[in-house]
Formats: C-alpha cells, structure tokens, sequence
C-alpha cells in the first residue's frame, strides 16, 4: 500500500529566504498526522507545495503514489485541501459552490449524497441556500472545509481550520473529521491549538525554520521530552544554581519545572529546602504537547 | 478501513466534467449580473447609435450608398462584443485573484488547456451575448441586411476568442484592479475607438490610414462590417487572417504562461 504522503528531500527557497531545507516525512494511510510549529517554520509552504500551488526548489512529494508536479491530475484528485485563508466566492450560495467544486473534479449528480452529508456534519445544512456573502465568518470557515470535502478526497490536508473559530464549530468539526479518519481517510492538520494535536492525532511533526525537529507518536513525544510538570509557588525568591537547568518558566513568584522522572520532585523540593525557600503552594501534572513544543521550538519563536 | 473503496470513487470519472462545470460556473457568474455585464452594454452601444446618427447622419461619407445609422450599427456591435469578451475573462481572473478564491480551481486536476477553454468560451458567449442583444435592439430603429452571414459569425466568434484570450492574459498578470482598468483605459479603449467604429479609415488623412493597418481592432471591425455590406475597407480574406493569426499566437502566449504557472502557482 503506497503511503498517503511521501516526502522527499523538500527545498524551497524565496530568493535568499531557504524556506524549507530538505524536509523528508513519510504519511502512511489512514493516520491522524498534526504538523506543528511556529509561524513562518514552513508549514504553510509545505502544504502549499503539497497541493502544486507552490512549485519545490527541490525534491519530490507524491500522494498515494502519485507525484504532485508530473502526475498532478491524479495526486490532486486523491486530496483535499482546506486553505488558511477565509476566502470564498461571492457569486453563489453553499450547495453552488460545493457542487461546482465537486464538478472540476469530474464528479456530477451522483455526488450530491456526499454534499448532504459535508453540509449535516458541518452544521451547514440550513445554510445551503445562502450566498457565501451573506455567511459569518464561522459559517463561512465551514464552507472552505466543505469545498475540500467535496469530492470525497482520501487524504485531507487541514491547514489552521480552526484559527478564529469558536468552541462549538471546534468540537462539531473534530467529531466530523473523526470521522471521517475512522472511515478511512488520511487527516494532515496544521494548527496552533496544541491540545487539539494532542486530543486528535496519533502522530506528530514538529517544524522549526524550514526543517523538521521532532516527528514522532504523540505519545512518546510527550513521554521523551517532559514527562511531569511542577508548578511551584514559592514568591520573590533567587532559585538555588542547581535546579535553574530544570526551570521552563516563571511568572510572579510562579515556577514551573519540566521534570523527567519523579526523583527529579525530591531533588528540587530539597535544594529548595538547603537555600531556605518556603513552598506557598505545589500542583504536580502531566507535560502536554506545549511543554515538547516549547523545549524544542519556543526558544526561536 | 475502506482506503481501497475511497480510492476507487476519486479515480478518475469523467474528464470532460471539469472544464464543462468551470465555464457554467464562468457562465452563471456573468448571467447573475445580467444587468450590468449584459443589459448595461446594450444600453450604452444604443446611446452611441442614437446620438452619433443623430449628430452626425449625412456628415459623414462613408462607403457609397450606405446611409451613416446603417454603416454604424455592426462597427458599435462589434466594439461591444470584443469589449465585453475581454471584460468577461479579465474581471472574473482578476476578481478570484484579488479575493483570492481563485485557489478552488488550482487546486483541482483541471489541466492548463483546460482551463483556458473553459474561461474562453465563457468570454465567447458574454460576447456574442451582448452583440446579438444590440443587434436585436438595434433591428428596431434600423434597417440593416446582412450580406455573408458566414462572415459576420466568423469574425463575431474569432474577434471574442481573441480579446477573450487577451483578457487572460491581462487577468493572469495583473495584481491589482487598478493595473487591471489600466489595460482597459489604454490598451482597449483607444485601439477600439480608433479601429473605424465611428467611420471609414478612407476619411483619414494618407498616415492615419497607415497607422490604422497596425491597430488589430480595425480588421475585425471592418471584416465584420465586411459581412454587413458586402464591402469594407480591406478585403475580408486579410481581416481574417490577421485576426486568426493573432489569436493563435495569443492563444499560445496564454497557455504557456498557464502551463508555467507564471503569477499563479509561486
């Protein structure tokens, strides 16, 4: 089974800007993947790349074993791509639209089950016969969703779908594309919400200036980078020297530490306990996909 | 998991539906504003006819034995066919663009031929649209006989497919609306009103004459008059061989730029 996405030695330069240098990823059928990094890691670019909206410098991408540059009409009927701009065409209504785009597609009447069924997932069934206009800006982030829906892609690329949306469009659209991945289908999502990666994806990629830092199960991410977090509470203080390494972040008198194993507890609390320092309060809590994103990218961001 | 299923129902079905849906989408996009991409025209080619007849009807020498109402009824349908064809292409690339909507159709298997067709035959029948509703009206104040009906569908249809392609080129390359209503104001507007809509290029001074002959407006304006009257400026045979001629090379300068992706894909 070919994967759903191949990657291979990606370049991209803008003039002197060396956008991407040499990404390599593969996606394998069926996955839940979150590309993840800060703004202007290169994300968007890839995507871009991905969809032949952007040609590489170098390097290949194939979908489902078809080359996005040589075999083009085959790689993009196989994706769907929700782009990061709210953008839209005012002419015509929901089903217009969505029906057009399932058309350049080569897909006509017989598609329209599959229309019914974007427009009830997507909360967008008693907007069908409104001008795209005439939409909010939730409605029209749905429609966007909706046309790259349209003709039934097995992979799906979800470029920031939920940037500016409110909770409820969130949870609707999670549960949606859910599942749609238990159907079958491929998800790449690109997001800032890191708890969304976390809650959604098996797997995750970490970009940082056009390279990729950190690809892995989210699981042994989280388990590889931080295993514990101890938020300690302790006021106006100077930490002892020893313990500063494990300090991730402080904020009036609040100390955080990025902790790998339990001894690690022990171990602050008494250097603390040496320098005199009172502990006013302790919260002890798993390290989420922030806390790698943080250790491996927040330093450049 | 049903990835096989799924693949199976993305192959490829129909390659014809594609570009078919892209110029209906190109189609009912001009036919929802009727009123100005069609009506507004039609209204603005009978103010010409009314007042230049009025004004000027029997100042003016044009070919013998062709009263001046009747001589400017096929040059102003003319003008309006080609005006409009290039409008129609142009204003709906540069639209997508600026709103940015036009990434719905790159990123689908269109393919660059494709593509052009589909915004061609859109521009065509804007077109020939707004040139048979003038002559409709037009029918109701004037008297006019056509001589080579053949001759006036040939150069309606090449004159549209020409300025059609010229307005995606000027789509493709331009960014902005002001860029965009640059190439209407400079490009369109002069060589349109100077092609001999509003007279015969025999009234003109020997080096006007001259100039005349570089302006590719006049030879479908006066090859479509051509088919009117039975008679013209030049013989029809040339008109139509420039007029094709520079439809070619425009229609291969388009897809070539399409093909590179040049303004469209980075």
């Amino acid at each position: 089974m070919n994967p759903a996405i191949k990657i291979n030695g990606i370049h991209k330069s803008f003039g002197n800007l060396h956008a991407l240098k040499g990404i390599d990823l593969t996606i394998e059928q069926g996955e839940f993947f979150a590309l993840l990094g800060p703004n202007g890691a290169g994300k968007s670019t890839l995507i871009s790349i991905l969809a032949g909206l952007i040609k590489p410098t170098a390097g290949d991408i194939s979908v489902m074993g078809f080359d996005v540059v040589n075999q083009y009409q085959q790689a993009r009927q196989l994706l769907g791509v929700v782009p990061q701009e709210l953008v839209f065409d005012p002419f015509f209504n929901v089903r217009e639209m969505l029906r057009f785009q399932a058309g350049y597609f080569g897909r006509g009447k017989e598609n329209d089950a599959w229309v019914d069924e974007i427009l009830e997932g997507l909360g967008l069934a008693d907007k069908a016969h409104t001008n795209m206009r005439k939409l909010s800006g939730g409605m029209k982030r749905r429609a966007l969703i909706a046309q790259a829906l349209a003709h039934k892609p097995p992979v799906i690329v979800l470029d920031e779908p939920t940037a500016g949306v409110d909770v409820e469009l969130r949870q609707m659209l999670w549960e949606f594309i859910k599942k749609l991945n238990r159907e079958g289908h491929t998800i790449i999502l690109t997001t800032h919400y890191l708890e969304e990666a976390e809650a959604l994806c098996s797997r995750v990629g970490m970009m940082k200036q056009g390279e990729i830092v950190a690809l892995d199960s989210t699981a042994n991410l989280l388990n590889k980078f931080a295993g514990k977090k101890l938020r300690l509470t302790l006021g106006d203080v100077s930490l002892p020297n020893n313990i500063q390494s494990l300090l991730r972040h402080q904020e009036k008198g609040i100390f955080t530490f990025a902790l790998t194993d339990m001894a690690q507890i022990e171990f602050v609390l008494s250097a603390l306990k040496a320098a005199d320092i009172r502990v006013l309060d302790m919260h002890l809590s798993e390290a989420d996909l922030e806390d790698v994103f943080l250790s491996l990218v927040g330093k450049a961001s | 998991m049903n990835n096989a299923k799924l693949t199976n129902i993305s192959g490829m079905s129909n390659s014809f539906r594609g570009p078919w849906t892209l110029l209906k989408k190109e189609l009912l996009r001009f036919w929802r504003v009727a009123f100005q991409t069609v009506a507004a025209p039609v209204i603005t080619a009978l103010l010409y006819l009314l007042i230049f007849a009025h004004v000027l009807a029997g100042h003016v020498q044009v070919y013998n034995g062709v009263p001046y109402t009747e001589f400017l009824v096929p040059g102003l349908i003319m003008m309006s066919v080609l005006q409009n064809a290039f409008a129609n292409s142009s204003s709906s690339l540069i639209q997508s663009k600026v709103m940015g909507n036009l990434v719905f159709v790159l990123l689908t298997p269109l393919t660059h031929f494709q593509f052009f067709a589909a915004f061609l035959c859109a521009a065509i029948i804007r077109g020939l649209v707004v040139g048979l509703c003038i002559y409709l009206v037009a029918f109701c104040f004037v008297d006019i006989h056509i001589a080579n009906p053949l001759l006036v569908v040939a150069f309606a249809f090449l004159g549209s497919a020409l300025l059609g392609t010229f307005g995606i080129i000027a789509g493709i390359w331009a960014d902005r609306f002001d860029q965009m209503a640059a190439f209407q104001n400079f490009i369109i507007m002069p060589l349109s009103f100077l092609s001999g809509v509003f007279y015969s290029i025999h009234s003109l001074p020997p080096f006007w004459q001259k100039m005349s002959h570089f302006n590719p407006f006049f030879y479908m304006i006066d090859g479509f008059r051509y088919g009117f009257f039975g008679k013209g400026d030049i013989s029809p045979l040339i008109s139509l061989s420039v007029v094709g001629g520079a439809f070619l090379v425009l229609a291969l300068i388009t897809l070539k730029m399409l093909k590179s992706g040049y303004k469209l894909r980075a």
